[in-house]
């Protein structure tokens, strides 16, 4: 096996990573040391990371190294990875990007962190993120809008910007994402990285900060398939704090890479490929396709019909499930609290119009107004059953074909303050994410090719607690082509 | 659907929200494009089909009724606005 040399360490894989520490080329603190003065030097420009946790990383990895003295290390023990920061981090400020939790020290971890941190992963920092995981540009931040490393003028994508940024600009080799519209396959297609949702319930969401409980899932961002494989092991199953978690065992998804292809059946749906996709992202997407075949795939012409309205029940369903969450901030038991407040109703509704920003203020009035008496039938109730079309149609897919495969995003990155004043314009750029969100069922965007110096994503579709199979299929394109491999020059 | 700034007010008070009165206007003219934009849902008939609440078709566990947490309210309330005694304070409610 071919060993990182310690300059280099940085543009490794999180596999090769373990490798190293395991033959023991390096420890995980001069590990730690190399990603922490990468994210000094190069997070000013990119504002990928809201908090560095300098001093509990080093003591993180010194603990990792004992570890690996005692001999009960695991893959993942000593690597250093970033955490979303709308995931609880005991101790640590977790802002999910808001002025309202500004100020907010989590009591306890969430489960996703407490399974890394068993695994012996070393926590660098928390990163940026659109507010409340509500955006898909990053720009709605209070922290500011992250920089795409392919090209500082364009958005990182969103609402896991910071976490995509971070791993594409090899300030860390992994990080957790969640995904609730496309939050995490969109911002790895636009920054160049791997990234899966799993299945709803796959992983906890305990201690991940909620905004549309019935939609919202988190999962890891990587360089390569392995990588996701490796960290979504250690992330995924049963927790009794959540009672949506899937009592289901998980996999050894890495195990599972390397299955041939032979004779898979992929479906391309009609819908993702035509009124609205960018010619060159199309052109991209084709050649991998036909990359597809030569591996032994067989492609299936499917459709999903009712793919159009995706968007139209999502902007129901999720603002009406996150004005319900978000009316836990009151400025009475955490978060943000306005000054000298006259009586109760002016603490609750100046705390909170001070603590929630444009976007997510537009999404609590849109789901209050839906929810309100006299239009819940037209509304919410119409978007469940909309909600189901859609379900349907991947159901009838999935009787045909085993993955689905198409754009993730209908355009490479946009340029920072292209769409930041235009919601809807904004809300179509999920345009291929969201049905899978409502469906429930897992998703995965991997890097396959770019148009000038942006990336291109392709997204796969699995069935449900298909992760392993998406994670194969990504794997094995992965091992033919090198798109994963390639890092922006200002980073290098 | 058209909303206007009078109807923003009333939404944002439900949503207890202190929504400026120069911030109304725009506030109206997103959220007319958002329902316009979901509208195209009436454009199908979904009269027979089930609603669907959640992507899995599971029930809720049940678990015995006994007490799994230990009481941690003073951690809880070290990050709290305002506490005094061990109760959260907020501005007098009843005369």
């Amino acid at each position: 096996m071919n060993l990182p040399s310690p300059t280099a360490m940085h543009d490794q894989t999180i596999a090769r990573l373990g490798a190293g520490l395991a033959a023991g080329e390096f420890s995980s603190e001069e590990l730690t040391r190399v990603f922490l003065a990468r994210i000094e030097q190069f997070n000013p420009g990119l504002n990928a990371f809201i908090t560095v946790t300098a001093e509990s990383a080093l003591a993180q990895a010194r603990a990792a190294d004992e570890r690996r003295r005692r001999g009960e290390a695991g893959p993942l023990t000593g690597v250093p990875i970033a955490h979303k920061d709308i995931f609880c981090t005991n101790g640590v400020r977790t802002s999910c990007g808001s002025r309202m939790l500004d100020r907010f020290i989590a009591p306890y971890n969430a489960t996703v962190v407490e399974n890394l941190a068993a695994a012996g992963a070393v926590t660098l920092g928390k990163t940026n993120m659109d507010e409340f995981a509500m955006g898909s540009s990053n720009e709605t931040s209070f922290y500011g809008p992250v920089r795409n490393p392919w090209d500082l003028d364009a958005v990182p994508g969103g609402s896991s910007g910071g976490s995509a940024a971070a791993v594409a600009a090899r300030l860390a080799p992994g990080a957790t994402g969640t995904d609730t519209g496309g939050s995490i396959r969109q911002p790895a297609a636009l920054c160049g990285i791997t990234g899966i949702k799993p299945t709803y319930g796959r992983v906890s969401r305990w201690g991940m900060i909620a905004y549309a409980s019935s939609l919202d899932q988190g999962g890891p961002m990587a360089r390569t398939a392995e990588d996701c494989a490796l960290l979504l092991g250690a992330m995924a199953g049963f927790d009794r704090r959540d009672s949506t978690c899937v009592d289901r065992p998980v996999p050894d998804y890495v195990a599972l890479l390397d299955r041939p292809l032979h004779g898979l059946k992929i479906g391309l749906p009609r819908e993702y490929f035509g009124e609205g996709l960018d010619g060159e992202v199309a052109r991209v997407v084709e050649a991998a396709i036909t990359e597809y075949r030569k591996l032994g795939a067989e492609m299936v012409e499917i459709s999903l019909p009712n793919s159009q309205l995706a968007i139209p029940a999502y902007y129901v369903i999720a603002p009406a499930e996150c004005s319900s969450n978000l009316a836990r901030f009151d400025g009475v038991r955490y978060g943000h609290r306005c000054e000298n407040p006259k009586d109760l109703l002016d603490l609750y509704t100046r705390s909170r119009a001070e603590g929630f920003g444009a976007e997510v203020t537009r999404r609590i009035l849109v789901g209050t107004f839906v929810l309100s008496a006299g239009y819940y039938d037209a509304y919410y109730l119409k978007a469940q059953q909309i909600r189901r079309l859609i379900s349907d149609d991947f159901r009838r897919a999935f009787d045909q074909v085993d993955v689905i495969a198409g754009p993730t995003s209908p355009t490479v990155a946009f340029n920072l303050g292209e769409k930041v004043d235009d919601p809807i314009t904004m809300y179509l750029s999920d345009i291929y994410t969201i049905a899978v969100n409502l469906a429930g069922l897992p998703g995965l965007s991997l890097p396959v090719g770019f148009v000038g110096q942006r990336p291109v994503g392709l997204q796969l579709i699995g069935n449900y607690f298909a992760e392993d199979q998406l994670l194969n299929v990504a794997h094995r394109y992965q091992q033919v082509t090198d798109w994963h491999q390639r890092s922006p020059v200002a980073f290098a | 659907m058209s909303l206007g700034p009078a109807e923003v007010a009333k939404i944002a008070h439900l949503a207890r929200l202190a929504i400026r009165e120069q911030d109304a206007p725009a506030y109206a003219r997103n959220l007319s494009a958002i329902l316009d934009l979901v509208a195209q849902m009436s454009a199908v008939d979904t009269t027979s089909v089930a609603p669907m609440a959640h992507p899995l078709d599971m029930a809720q566990r049940p678990r015995a009724d006994e007490v799994t947490e230990a009481n941690q309210r003073e951690h809880f309330q070290a990050i709290a606005p305002r506490v005094e005694a061990g109760l959260y304070l907020v501005p007098k409610v009843i005369e």
